[in-house]
């Protein structure tokens, strides 16, 4: 290895780091986001006293959670219910090296992007499964069944609604994906893939286990779910797994349906008047709203309950990509304007 | 010997000791765990063999869905009861034969080779995509066993809808759910209001 390879390796992880910071930091303020405006949708203020408007009180949280005690319950098995939240967070980081943030700001520009952040990402239920094993309770033992049973089949749903972005895009790399969707807004994937896009985006809130899909940590039966023995800094890695999951859904609806970093001024006669804004503004704008959306599910929708959680992911999702896609087919084929003209 | 290729010896011991343990350890869900670590060191060899395709689905189909599966049953075994048993010597006929078996076939696919040291495939070009390759064989030479497949999978499908369908006998208990008729359900079904006058007047 000579020193040109040790300085690429050295820039690479000088990359990971400043990612990793970044991201750690808006979950930490999502954590903030969610209490202001679920408080501010239930006419309440929400944290308003640590610092100006209640800014500190993620790092408040944050410094409380490291400061408490790793309690480990008796006969739990205690490597893997330590391994449990490396896992989920791990897995969590690991998916955002493939997600572009600009033309060019991309860590790991891989051929098979999609297929990674796929893979990658259907890992964390790992987390999920051997946390509530290894608790040795049974709460977190249910809570960690349903959540898996859940997450496998919302998996499905999703893998197909992603085919069809395939298709449509006729490539797994994500920067190709974005450019194939150039053009304009009507010219985004969401327009000629929509019921591929609500499916997309109803999965990924049941993949991340979010309201109203929180069976798994419902707190009415089950107290926490499958991290209810979890203490002080490893309940922090769960905690923080489940939102860095959130914003890479939300990343993610934007790359595959929204047109990535595209500008939603192109071909309008406003394009030019735009062309200034660099993409990365577009992505963050693109992925607040899809974070919003989250929050809003969350004050909105009663939790649903297990059955009817499967029956909509097997018997209403499944039928609706496959149908779609044996649409898209057709159009791709048929070189339907102003999408598949190509 | 370079980087990369030290890397392959890491990831092949790993799988080797790995499989060792899915077959030596008590706890089934330790097993299942090791397992999972197998398919992990076999993606990474696939990745150093330039095969990114075939490594993710790896990573996607075997260890993001079926052994969640695996681990989900596993789970609910009773562990306690379950280490009491002698496995690992019990079915060593069974064993051996597939081992043999196993063997011959691995021995028949590298006849060409030096099996101890085997020669790394050469590398191709940056523009060479192996998806369309694979593509390209599925579909023409290997079109015909690629269809039978896909039929096979989709019997078992049919046939376990089937079982977890079958008509309930008559007289025993009814344990099945009927979704519509608890969509159908109303509050006036379940719930009823009753107005309680208050006991202090005024």
């Amino acid at each position: 290895m000579d020193s040109s390879q040790i300085v690429l390796i050295a820039w690479i992880a000088v990359k990971i780091i400043a990612l990793v910071l970044v991201l750690l930091v808006s979950v930490a303020y999502l954590t903030c986001l969610e209490r202001k405006v679920i408080g501010w949708m239930q006419t309440r203020i929400g944290p308003n006293r640590v610092g100006p408007l209640g800014l500190a009180q993620p790092f408040a949280d944050v410094l409380k959670l490291l400061n408490k005690e790793i309690i480990l319950p008796t006969a739990s098995n205690r490597f893997l219910f330590l391994l449990a939240p490396v896992i989920s967070i791990g897995t969590a980081l690991a998916a955002w090296a493939a997600i572009p943030f600009d033309k060019t700001a991309v860590l790991a520009n891989l051929n098979a992007g999609m297929l990674y952040i796929f893979a990658v990402s259907s890992l964390g239920v790992y987390g999920v499964l051997i946390a509530g094993w290894a608790s040795n309770s049974k709460y977190a033992l249910f809570g960690a069944l349903r959540a898996a049973a859940q997450t496998i089949s919302y998996e499905i749903a999703m893998g197909f609604s992603l085919v069809g972005v395939m298709m449509a895009a006729g490539s797994l790399n994500l920067q190709a994906i974005i450019t194939a969707q150039a053009g304009g807004i009507w010219h985004w994937f969401w327009l000629p893939l929509f019921p591929l896009f609500i499916v997309y985006w109803i999965a990924g809130v049941a993949e991340t286990n979010r309201a109203p899909f929180d069976v798994a940590e419902g707190e009415s039966e089950l107290v926490a779910g499958f991290h209810v023995e979890y203490s002080g800094t490893t309940f922090a890695l769960f905690f923080l797994a489940e939102y860095a999951n959130m914003i890479l859904i939300a990343a993610l609806a934007t790359v595959f349906f929204m047109g990535g970093w595209l500008s939603p001024f192109d071909g309008t006669p406003l394009a030019a008047t735009f062309a200034f804004v660099p993409g990365f503004v577009w992505l963050l704008a693109k992925f607040g709203f899809f974070i919003f959306c989250y929050l809003w599910f969350r004050a909105t929708f009663p939790r649903y309950r297990y059955d009817q959680i499967m029956r909509l992911g097997w018997k209403v999702l499944i039928p609706v990509t496959l149908v779609w896609l044996s649409v898209l087919a057709l159009a791709i084929v048929g070189h339907l304007a102003p999408w598949f003209n190509t | 010997m370079n980087f990369i290729n030290l890397l392959f010896y890491v990831f092949s011991a790993t799988a080797i000791l790995s499989a060792l343990m899915v077959v030596t350890l008590r706890n089934t869900v330790n097993c299942v765990l090791f397992l999972v670590l197998t398919f992990f060191a076999t993606a990474a060899n696939w990745l150093l063999l330039e095969s990114e395709f075939l490594a993710l689905v790896l990573v996607l189909v075997y260890v993001g869905a079926v052994m969640t599966l695996f681990l989900f049953v596993v789970m609910m075994l009773n562990l306690r009861r379950e280490a009491q048993r002698e496995r690992l010597t019990q079915f060593w006929p069974i064993g051996l034969l597939a081992i043999v078996c196993v063997t011959a076939l691995v021995l028949l696919a590298v006849r060409h080779g030096n099996v101890i040291f085997p020669i790394p495939p050469v590398a191709q070009a940056l523009d060479y995509s192996n998806v369309t390759a694979l593509g390209n064989v599925l579909y023409t030479t290997y079109v015909w066993p690629f269809e039978v497949a896909a039929v096979l999978l989709l019997t078992a499908i049919v046939a376990a809808i089937a079982l977890g369908h079958r008509p309930i006998k008559q007289g025993a208990q009814q344990r099945r759910q009927d979704p519509a008729a608890q969509i159908a359900v109303r509050r006036n079904d379940r719930v009823r209001l009753v107005n309680l006058p208050s006991v202090k007047k005024g």
